[in-house]
């Protein structure tokens, strides 16, 4: 190890690029309007958020892009999250997919500055941190401790709105109390071909959640909304009596929720709010395809009425 | 006499002077582990004399040994520290079950140290069985420090407060981690009464307040408390009037309706903590509230505001009243004014940290810029340590900063677009950068941003001669800026770069130099497959691991983590790790 110095010097040689080789490939690679825009393709929905050069989405193709960049036969991710933050396996969904071909272009074009928003990892803010923001930028328009994680499509949107809801107050030092945003998170049955949006904040427990997502998919062309559900639970005991067949097993359909780390969980285990946390979407599935999950003793704690 | 066996006689007479338990007993007073480091490195004596007398062990890379190497030199130890995995995990750029899981070192520790008292973590798994396991083998454990870790969930804290009797602090901070209720704790038994450090503030779910309430009341010598953003205003007034002791607090919501007589009840409580010297937390407080601290904080020493979205004119009237205030965390909405009022008021300062409130939000009307940077420096004279998030900066007022400040032991500037130049000039900002490691002879750890040529590297491997750390992203030009560094730097620790054009010829350019080094870094640099192979084989005490993508084939090393080892290649590396 130490005596080849020479075996050494030859192939550090080799693999030394000048200063000047290294520039001149570099503006042969140099990012044109298309690269900068490829790291941002695979399923992003929300163009407002990566700015690319040119109006609306871009989609770009293998062939579209330069060699260097990783020809993907992985099958595309789950919607991923728009930001590089708080689940980390899902943003490790986004490194693979994007953070290469984003960073790798942030390396090409380092003369051309290119928006911290479409890289992963960048500002190096830690992921606990980002959690924490959106809570800090959330709640002070609320004016109430809600400890909901905006889901990620709609976080930047939360945050434009509370700098819009800033500056109209930038003359009062105290913050106006604003009414409670939504959660409105994607609902699909198995079977039913046109999913549903759900408003997760106007609910405040399973079983109005339940009753809700009953009434769209037994009645798929009444407008529901949660203040049928509110009304109910103002009359009293209604409420509680109706037992929800979703919840107790008995429709053959078993209720279920995508988690923020990409996971297919069982809706019921954990503490509603813990539920608003970390839902991203509902899916009411077969019993038959939730593995042996069906079993009525499964919800016995919505049985108890 | 011959001159040799006079010289045997004089050692051995002063051998004799000097036998093993003195040494020992003098060692033992030694508390800093570099200190014993050099004192191990001295003679055989000495060396032994150390590892027996050693009680505190520091490991910064948990795969640098194994702990059956550290239990056998050390035979004594009460208390572990242990770093994982690399800092850039932070930021999603490690993926998950990368390892660095406690559970092999609990075990051995176990056996070898089953009296352990104090375990402290920084970027490690923990499962809940580990808690557990830890929970239930050591009787005298005491303390328990868990920062930035993962894979535990609430139920194992559970079992640490039920069974760890003597616990004096539980410490856990910015993890990631399951929180599935707060009934852990109410694991406490009624009769434990030991608690001197808790901190569960970055935990989302609310807790059993009766049983806190009860715990703070019993724990006379309770000094650290940070409680997380469930607990209520009217609630923190109880834990207060109980907790008059304590030294360092983090609220938890700031923001609640409160009646005159709670309000006075509040400010009299805070009023009544005379010994508070750090305090954090104050989610979403507000001009209306942030008054009731006002008598708490004449001995301010740390206050750290980044959980709440304050503006410069309540950030003025706070700092008014903190007089001693040596650390300031802040969020960046309290724009360049607010830090002008940090300039008025806190003359004392030596450290301060300002983080993006809206990190992707690309306007650059919000925020801070180098204005805000200036005004503190002329204010704050102490100025050692800055973390600055911002969205502009010129060359000259950084040049202007440091002449201010010459002290800076940590210069950590982010200027949030990559590879953004200064924004009056449109130069490169390398002489910024330049100037920061010629007027700062003290510089430990530098993060640099914006666009950077070679130039700025140059620079710092002339003058940072006591650099230890260095973080670069979406910066240089060419091998050379790297090379510059590792050839540069003597003191060179840890190296972490991303994005830049650095290659094979970069990377072994620092074959000499890696050994000397805790890690290196480098992620979607220009490295390939054949010159990790290339360090790998020329360095056989390092271990050359490369993190591939999946869809990555073209020999394209993306990410590479480079450290020194006396252990050997991972044995529990997981399938996207290859180790050459």
């Amino acid at each position: 190890m130490q005596g080849e110095s020479a075996g050494e010097t030859g192939s550090s040689a080799e693999l030394t690029a000048s200063k000047d080789d290294y520039l001149a490939s570099s503006s042969e690679d140099s990012s044109t309007p298309d690269e900068l825009a490829l790291g941002l393709t695979l399923g992003v929905g929300d163009s407002r958020l990566f700015k690319s050069p040119r109006a609306g989405p871009v989609i770009l193709t293998a062939k579209d892009l330069p060699s260097f960049v990783r020809a993907s036969s992985s099958p595309p991710p789950p919607p991923p999250p728009l930001s590089a933050s708080s689940s980390s396996s899902s943003s490790s969904t986004l490194s693979r997919a994007e953070g290469g071909a984003g960073t790798k272009r942030g390396a090409d074009s380092v003369a051309a500055p290119t928006a911290s928003s479409q890289v992963v990892g960048w500002p190096p803010i830690k992921s606990h941190r980002m959690n924490i923001l959106v809570n800090t930028a959330k709640s002070t328009s609320t004016g109430e401790f809600d400890p909901i994680i905006e889901k990620n499509d709609s976080k930047l949107a939360a945050l434009e709105k509370i700098n819009n809801v800033r500056h109209d107050e930038s003359g009062n030092s105290m913050k106006v109390l604003c009414p409670k945003t939504s959660l409105f998170v994607k609902v699909t049955m198995d079977g039913v071909a046109i999913g549903r949006k759900v408003d997760l904040n106007a609910h405040q427990c399973y079983e109005r959640l339940a009753e809700t997502l009953e009434d769209m998919f037994d009645h798929p062309t009444t407008k529901v909304n949660a203040t049928r559900s509110n009304r109910l639970t103002h009359h009293g005991s209604a409420g509680a009596t109706r037992a929800s067949k979703l919840l107790d097993g008995s429709s053959g359909y078993v209720l279920t929720y995508e988690d923020k780390d990409g996971d297919w969980m069982l809706i019921g285990d954990v503490p509603w709010r813990m539920f608003l946390n970390s839902v991203k979407r509902l899916r009411i599935m077969r019993t038959s395809e939730a593995n042996g999950l069906g079993s009525t003793e499964l919800y016995s704690q919505f049985s108890e009425t | 006499m011959d001159p040799k066996k006079s010289r045997d006689s004089a050692e051995s007479a002063r051998a004799a002077q000097f036998p093993d338990e003195v040494l020992e007993r003098v060692l033992s007073l030694l508390a800093s582990h570099k200190d014993r480091s050099a004192v191990s490195l001295v003679s055989k004596t000495w060396y032994n004399a150390e590892r027996w007398s050693r009680t505190r062990v520091f490991i910064g890379n948990c795969y640098s040994v194994t702990p059956e190497i550290v239990a056998r030199r050390f035979p004594n130890i009460r208390s572990v520290t242990l770093k994982g995995k690399p800092r850039f995990s932070d930021f999603n750029l490690v993926p998950q079950n990368w390892g660095a899981d406690i559970q092999s070192w609990l075990a051995v520790f176990a056996e070898r140290y089953p009296s352990l008292e104090e375990l402290r973590l920084k970027r490690m798994t923990v499962t809940d069985e580990s808690l557990k396991f830890l929970a239930l083998k050591f009787q005298n454990f005491r303390a328990l420090s868990l920062m930035s870790c993962d894979g535990f969930s609430t139920n194992g804290l559970a079992a640490i407060a039920a069974r760890c009797r003597n616990l004096t602090e539980l410490d856990i901070q910015e993890n990631g981690i399951d929180d599935n209720s707060g009934d852990w704790l109410s694991c406490f038994p009624e009769n434990f009464v030991s608690l001197e450090v808790l901190n569960f503030a970055s935990l989302s779910s609310d807790v059993d307040f009766d049983a806190l309430e009860r715990l703070v009341s019993r724990c006379n010598s309770l000094k650290v408390l940070r409680v997380n953003r469930t607990i209520t205003l009217d609630q923190l007034q109880r834990l207060l009037v109980r907790a008059p002791r304590l030294t360092e607090l983090g609220t938890g919501s700031f923001l609640q309706d409160l009646n005159a007589h709670q309000y006075s009840e509040l400010e009299r409580a805070f009023g009544g903590c005379k010994n508070l010297h750090t305090l954090s937390g104050l989610h979403d407080a507000t001009a209306l509230y942030l008054p009731v601290l006002y008598l708490a904080c004449a001995n301010l020493t740390f206050l750290n505001l980044n959980d709440t979205a304050l503006q410069d004119e309540e950030l003025a009237k706070v700092l008014v009243h903190c007089p001693r205030l040596q650390r300031l965390w802040v969020l960046d909405t309290v724009g360049d004014e607010g830090l002008e009022a940090v300039a008025l008021n806190c003359p004392l300062l030596e450290e301060l940290r300002v983080f993006p409130a809206n990190p992707f939000d690309e306007e650059v009307n919000h925020g801070v810029s180098e204005s805000g940077f200036l005004a503190v420096s002329y204010g704050c004279r102490r100025l050692r340590y800055v973390l600055y998030f911002c969205r502009q900066m010129t060359n000259a007022a950084v040049a202007t900063i440091v002449q201010n400040c010459p002290d800076f032991t940590h210069f950590r500037l982010c200027i949030m677009n990559p590879g953004q130049p200064d924004y009056v000039t449109n130069e490169p900002m390398d002489e910024a950068f330049g100037a920061v490691v010629k007027t700062c002879t003290k510089l430990q750890r530098l993060a640099v941003s914006g666009l950077l040529t070679d130039l700025t590297f140059e620079y710092i491997g002339r003058y940072a001669k006591n650099l230890e750390t260095l973080s670069v992203a979406f910066a240089g030009s060419s091998d050379w800026g790297m090379q510059c560094v590792l050839e540069g730097c003597p003191k060179l620790r840890k190296l972490e770069i991303r994005d830049c054009p650095f290659g094979n010829a970069a990377l072994l350019s620092g074959l000499e130099k890696y050994e000397s080094m805790r890690s290196l870094w480098m992620s979607a640099c220009k490295v390939t497959m054949n010159g990790c192979e290339v360090l790998a084989r020329e360095r056989p005490r390092l271990n050359v691991e490369v993190m591939k993508d999946e869809e990555s084939s073209d020999g394209q090393a993306y990410k590479v983590y480079v450290y020194r080892t006396v252990a050997g290649p991972r044995r529990d590396a997981p399938p996207f790790v290859f180790t050459l």
